[in-house]
């Protein structure tokens, strides 16, 4: 048996390794990037803050219905004039731009993003920032192919593409949705969440550098207004969406009746199982990053362990151990593991459904660690002893918080994997080739990450089955959602 | 003194059987010149569910077989189809009170159309499959999968029309419950006698005649039913409020078409890749 330290004696001192923020130059103050300018919206302003000291970072526009019309009206317009128009190796070119500017500037977009977003320096740094970059570099390269996208010979862009992403990977989630739209030569009225739009207003100050033409990429902030503003604004052809079910449902609604087309990437409540003759160590590692990278504010998040019986007692004491070695604390640190929870909102329900866990009667066990005093900070936690009715093993809780379930047979963690109205990813932790691939027909979900987690690529098909929302983004598939076939 | 004709009793077909509806309804069917064709079995909301059920039920078992299996059941529809064509060209002649030629040209579309899917079977996976490389040390493939129980409002084309919604739901692995054309339900309920008799495993197809406006609604709003293709709906205030409720648990909508459908043409991919979901499985390469 392994044993648990009872208090925070780290098993390494580490010394302060914070990233310098001097590369970034925040202003005090942001208007709405339409029509290739930024300008002054119409309506009120919001504050967006740093979750990690609740510092205010700057004031942002909320867009209204004035603000969104003049942004699908510079979207058409760039549509018709110019984008439609560009051969595609040229469109191309813009792309590859901003892929390379991206690139250039990714030291300042990763700082800024675990400023205005509380995620670990070594996340943004590592992964956010190089895999957006690399979705414009992927999507580049289809722009002056797309005749073999397997959407007939002369596939056509559907037009305007009003997208609203969400607060978890602000950047890579709008690399996701502005690559394969432009590369589809479709323009974008894009809005990002508003806890985390500062990255997406660098974005387009990119835009600028790049020379992209004026309307291609229209950048407007705002909350659940402006999205469904532009959600029901009649010249928009295609609404991408990335966030809760919820919302997603309410936007199926809004577009029923209509010809607009619709892809919606929505919540998850993955299961992640675990094998007796699985390799624990790594499972453990794939455990910790399954549920607690982006602390837990990942719609794939594997946030219901199955574990096998036999194993569970060894598995779970490896596990709580490897907890207690988690860094909670300043995202800017590079040895950061876990940055702070996105808003006081979040955390709110990231609380309420931890104490209903435990009044359901799940054994909720964290290490010891000292949290910050000003901010939004919840602790890696684990619950045990959950049952499938319990509302911490069915709803979404998007932050670091594992439900744990025990299994007897293969079938058995089949049927309880599928036992959600979710179905956007699964995990798979054997030793065993055959099992693998069983399990992985078995799973209804559209991404089953085999003694592995989290892995996301610019080639790589993402989305779910069921209530986690249809298409899919990356790869064929993800610009096959921006094109009209011709067959 | 000549012999009395046994006519046929037309009911529903769920789960592999032919019950009349639990509601006891029926419905008459005219023929193009307005006589008594025959009653239809007019489906309830519990009928709608049992279809479910069966489709349900039976999603495991279809979902789970060969590819190359489900293309040769279907090429056997095709078959017994072919077999019973002089009855189908009779139908059509009786109830849309066309000519010969024309009937004859759409039960030969018909099989076709089944043959041209037979053979998709096990190719659509290699057309809309993808091998993603990941910039990482990781095998990563993408493959298409049936998203589960498809609900159908067919179009009015009582044999054309409906073996080309029914068709590439199946071929593509999905199961599907069917509201037949509501002016011409009955040649539905004989392709059913084909389905039944073509080693197609109940509950694959299930087939309802009856009230679109009366059925359609439960079976959009059903939060077992996983998709709805809405080509036969030709009120545009109930499309919209079918599309409203699939909304509930998000259900793949297959809107009906802005203009009028040529079911003689040969079809794209579209009827097959609107049921299908990409599953991408990752695994780590090393030694």
């Amino acid at each position: 048996m392994v044993k648990v330290p009872e208090k925070a004696t780290p098993f390494f001192a580490y010394a302060p390794a914070p990233e310098s923020r001097a590369i970034v130059d925040i202003a005090a103050s942001y208007g709405l990037f339409i029509d290739g300018e930024f300008v002054e919206g119409h309506a009120k302003s919001f504050k967006t803050i740093n979750p990690a000291t609740e510092e205010v970072l700057a004031e942002l526009s909320e867009a209204d219905e004035t603000d969104v019309d003049l942004a699908v009206r510079a979207a058409r317009r760039a549509y018709t004039r110019v984008w439609s128009r560009m051969p595609g190796s040229e469109r191309a070119k813009y792309l590859f731009r901003i892929a390379r500017i991206m690139q250039e500037r990714g030291r300042e977009l990763a700082v800024l993003e675990s400023i205005d977003n509380g995620k670990p320096i070594k996340e943004s740094r590592d992964i956010d920032i190089p895999v957006a970059a690399a979705h414009f570099f992927y999507y580049a390269g289809w722009a002056d192919k797309l005749s073999y996208a397997g959407q007939g010979v002369n596939p056509q862009p559907l037009g305007v593409a009003g997208q609203i992403i969400p607060w978890n990977f602000p950047l890579l989630m709008l690399a996701w949705k502005i690559a394969p739209a432009l590369a589809a030569g479709n323009t974008v009225v894009l809005k990002p969440a508003e806890t985390t739009s500062l990255t997406a207003l660098l974005f387009a100050e990119i835009c600028q550098q790049a020379d992209l033409p004026p309307g291609v990429v229209n950048i407007i902030t705002g909350a659940g207004s402006t999205g469904q503003a532009l959600v029901s604004h009649p010249d928009v052809d295609k609404i991408a969406f990335t966030g809760s079910t919820e919302i997603g449902k309410s936007i199926a609604r809004t577009v029923a009746g209509t010809k607009k087309r619709v892809t919606l990437e929505l919540g998850g409540k993955a299961a992640n199982i675990v094998f007796d003759d699985a390799p624990l160590d790594q499972a453990v590692e794939g455990i910790v990053n399954g549920i607690f990278f982006n602390q837990g504010h990942v719609c794939c998040a594997g946030s219901r362990l199955l574990v096998q019986e036999s194993i569970a007692e060894e598995l779970l004491e490896k596990l709580k151990r490897r907890m207690s070695t988690l860094r909670v604390g300043d995202p800017l640190d590079k040895n950061t593991d876990i940055g702070a929870i996105n808003s006081a909102e979040q955390l709110r329900k990231i609380r309420t459904l931890s104490e209903i866990g435990e009044a359901e009667g799940g054994e909720r066990w964290s290490p010891p660690c000292d949290l910050p005093e000003n901010g939004f900070w919840f602790p890696p936690t684990v619950f045990t002893g959950v049952t499938q009715a319990h509302r911490i093993a069915r709803e979404e809780i998007f932050g670091p918080v594992l439900s744990t379930l025990t299994f007897r047979t293969p079938a058995e963690a089949v049927e309880k994997a599928n036992n959600t109205p979710f179905g956007l990813s699964a995990g798979v932790w054997t030793d065993k080739g055959s099992r693998i691939l069983w399990m992985a027909n078995q799973l209804r979900a559209g991404v089953v990450w085999a003694n592995t987690f989290n892995k996301f690529d610019p080639t790589s098909p993402f989305g779910g089955y069921k209530e986690s929302g249809y298409g899919r983004e990356g790869g064929l598939p993800g610009l096959a959602a921006y094109l009209k076939g011709t067959d | 003194m000549a012999r009395i004709d046994v006519k046929k009793t037309y009911k529903l077909y769920i789960g592999g059987t032919f019950p009349r509806s639990e509601s006891g309804r029926s419905y008459v069917v005219n023929d193009a010149k307005g006589n008594l064709l025959a009653n239809a079995a007019q489906a309830s909301r519990k009928d709608a569910r049992d279809a479910v059920i069966a489709a349900r039920k039976a999603f495991g078992g279809w979902s789970s077989r060969t590819a190359y299996n489900r293309g040769q059941v279907i090429y056997r529809i095709a078959e017994v189809l072919e077999g019973r064509r002089e009855q189908f060209v009779a139908e059509l002649r009786a109830s849309e009170g066309i000519t010969a030629a024309k009937a004859n040209t759409f039960v030969d579309a018909a099989i076709d159309r089944l043959v041209w899917y037979a053979g998709w079977a096990d190719k659509i996976t290699q057309v809309e499959g993808t091998a993603n490389p990941v910039a990482g040390p990781f095998f990563n493939i993408s493959s298409p999968e049936p998203t589960g129980v498809v609900a159908v409002v067919a179009p009015a084309g009582p044999l054309l029309g409906l073996v080309s919604v029914v068709a590439p739901i199946i071929t593509t692995g999905n199961t599907c419950v069917v509201i037949a054309s509501e002016a011409h339900p009955l040649t539905a309920i004989t392709l059913g006698e084909v389905m039944a008799t073509s080693d197609l495993p109940g509950g694959v197809v299930n087939v309802l005649t009856g009230s679109v406006a009366e059925v359609a609604p439960w079976l959009a709003s059903h939060m077992d039913v996983n998709a709805i293709d809405l080509t036969g709906v030709t009120d545009v205030a109930l499309s919209t409020s079918l599309e409203v409720a699939a909304a509930d648990n998000l259900k793949r909508v297959r809107r009906a078409p802005e203009a009028a459908v040529d079911w003689l043409a040969t079809p794209g991919l579209d009827r097959m890749t609107d049921w299908l979901e990409t599953k991408t499985v990752w695994h780590p390469i090393g030694i």
